[in-house]
């Protein structure tokens, strides 16, 4: 192989890596918060808006129906307007990062409702407001559930990345539909696959590690 | 010190205003008119079958349930009054301790204990020096930096215990506090919430399913029915005689003294030929000092055949419990039953049995 093919295969995985990044970090911020307010706002919870809740609930839902591969073409011009541009990494980021938020919002709320009720009733009782009920027990006390959903978010991030190659997104899915699919060559194709799965199993087992320093249950 | 006064709690099923004005078919009367009196320094126990309405009353006192009527006063602050803000202050006043403990998991044992005291608002070193001796009082100092995980459920009942003394409370609420627990750590636990009233003046409201726990450590108890206090008692008195069908049962099933079962299906209501009664007897103070049986077959010249006895020390107080056939005439069982009665003994007639000898 051509040490200039080396170079794409490269800086492909690099591209690869960085929209994992961007989306990740941007969704992350997003969805945290957002997952949280989705729980915390049900009925009978701590700062219980029904109303909001459903609303947020519907919007969620949305966001997390629409298929990436369609969203990722609907949104475009407000790719443009935020990126400037509609192709390369930094214009595949900003849909994964609108789909991943939905996605993490609702992971967090599951996190957090596997939490004992008893935990925010305790809190309660010693007086806890709903600000430091979240910081200080259902954040804490949910971070293994959390960081397992991060991890599967960022894993569907590495598989919906080289989906928006489809589309010129740039990154490993760019260069094995360009490279590997449209001018028939195998041995592309197989590398960028063995990368995305090495890059998978090393963002699980990051995750896992990470699950496992966090639960002491 | 805690006053509830009328409390009602009803739940709806439906949560929309038309509902609300009582036409709500599925609405859950949880407590209906209920009122308590502790007085500070007090251990009083609520005791109740499930669902009876134990966990919404105690919830009430700290407004973890908001009643829907009554009035709820701890420390002379009228507590369904408060804002927010008010309400957390004085929730700082009033410690809660849980069945399932309701530790913290990611949190060591120092920082739950701290956690009440960093909710406060406090400096470290404060923290710091409030949560040691706390740990030692409930004999865990050792196990500061291990995890709820680590620790046995005795363990993370002190824990629970410390946590909830930590910001200097005047009440503490037993919700449960020992039913996850084994009856050997059960009588531990409550060995320290005695000690912690005594040395700290605490005032305890505790709710429990065990008449265990009330003999052991109340003062006082309320026995809770369908949402109602159907009975309030110091605990010597509900225990020698209480005034509720429900109190004897709960008395009977913790004594265990019923009679035997072949006994049971031999036993007729009424008195026919060749029959004898069987009687419970329950003797408490001076009268379970007495040689009354012994006396009992001098003087009125029956036999007794004893078929179950029990002696049990409640508070300062003894209780004597038996199951007795008097076997004699008609006339002689009935001047034995009276005889005992002059002695402050309660005779209850269970039935009648024949003998076939």
């Amino acid at each position: 192989m051509s040490s200039a093919m080396i170079d794409l295969i490269l800086q492909a995985t690099l591209d690869t890596l960085y929209m994992v990044a961007i989306s990740g970090l941007i969704s992350t911020l997003v969805g945290l918060p957002l997952g949280v307010l989705l729980y915390v706002t049900r009925p009978r919870q701590i700062l219980a808006k029904p109303v909001l809740n459903q609303a947020l609930s519907v919007i969620t839902n949305i966001g997390r129906s629409i298929p990436f591969i369609i969203l990722m073409v609907a949104i475009i011009p407000f790719t443009r307007m935020l990126v400037g541009t509609s192709i390369g990494i930094n214009a595949a980021s900003v849909p994964l990062t609108i789909a991943a938020i939905p996605f993490i919002a609702r992971l967090v709320e599951a996190a957090l409702n596997e939490l004992s009720p008893g935990l925010i009733e305790a809190a309660q009782a010693m007086g806890a407001t709903p600000w430091q009920i979240i910081c200080k027990v259902l954040i804490p006390e949910a971070r293994g559930g959390i960081m397992t959903g991060l991890t599967i978010t960022v894993v569907t991030l590495v598989s919906y990345s080289a989906m928006a190659g489809a589309v010129g997104g740039g990154g490993l899915g760019d260069l094995g539909i360009r490279y590997g699919y449209n001018r028939f060559n195998p041995t592309i194709m197989l590398i960028t696959v063995v990368i995305l799965v090495i890059m998978v199993q090393g963002f699980q087992s990051l995750g896992d590690y990470l699950v496992r320093k966090s639960d002491r249950k | 010190m805690i006053e509830l006064s009328n409390v009602s709690k009803t739940y709806f099923s439906n949560t929309s205003v038309g509902k609300r004005k009582g036409n709500d078919k599925n609405a859950v009367h949880a407590l209906k008119n209920a009122s308590l009196s502790v007085p500070k320094g007090a251990i009083h126990g609520v005791i109740g079958l499930s669902g009876a309405g134990k966990s919404t009353l105690i919830r009430c006192v700290n407004l973890l349930e908001r009643p829907t009527s009554g009035s709820v006063t701890v420390d002379g602050q009228e507590m369904t009054r408060l804002s927010n803000a008010e309400l957390n202050r004085a929730r700082h006043r009033i410690g809660m301790i849980f069945q399932h403990f309701n530790l913290l998991t990611t949190r060591t044992v120092f920082d739950n204990v701290a956690l009440p005291l960093e909710l406060m608002g406090q400096k470290r070193h404060a923290v710091l020096e409030r949560v040691i001796p706390l740990l030692e009082m409930v004999g865990l100092a050792d196990k500061a930096d291990q995890y709820p995980a680590q620790l046995s459920g005795g363990q993370k009942q002190r824990v629970a215990i410390a946590r909830a003394l930590a910001s200097k409370p005047q009440v503490l609420l037993c919700d449960e506090a020992t039913s996850a627990l084994d009856p050997q750590t059960t009588s531990s636990i409550l060995e320290l919430l005695r000690d912690i009233n005594r040395q700290l003046g605490i005032t305890i409201l505790l709710i429990t399913h065990e008449m265990e726990v009330v003999k052991s450590i109340c003062h006082r108890v309320s026995l809770i029915s369908d949402g109602k206090l159907v009975e309030d008692a110091e605990v010597g008195d509900f225990f020698t005689a209480p005034r509720t069908q429900l109190g004897r049962e709960f008395l009977n099933d913790f004594l265990q003294l019923t009679p035997p079962k072949e006994l049971i299906e031999r036993l007729m209501d009424a008195p026919g030929h060749n029959t004898h009664p069987v009687v419970r007897l329950t003797f408490s103070g001076d009268a379970v000092s007495t040689p009354l049986i012994s006396r009992l077959a001098r003087e009125c010249g029956v036999d007794v055949s004893i078929l179950q006895a029990k002696v049990e020390s409640i508070q300062e107080r003894t209780l004597g419990l038996m199951i007795a056939e008097l076997l004699g005439t008609a006339a002689q069982t009935q001047q034995a039953m009276a005889y005992l009665e002059s002695h402050q003994l309660q005779v209850e007639v269970l039935g009648y049995v024949q003998r076939n000898d």
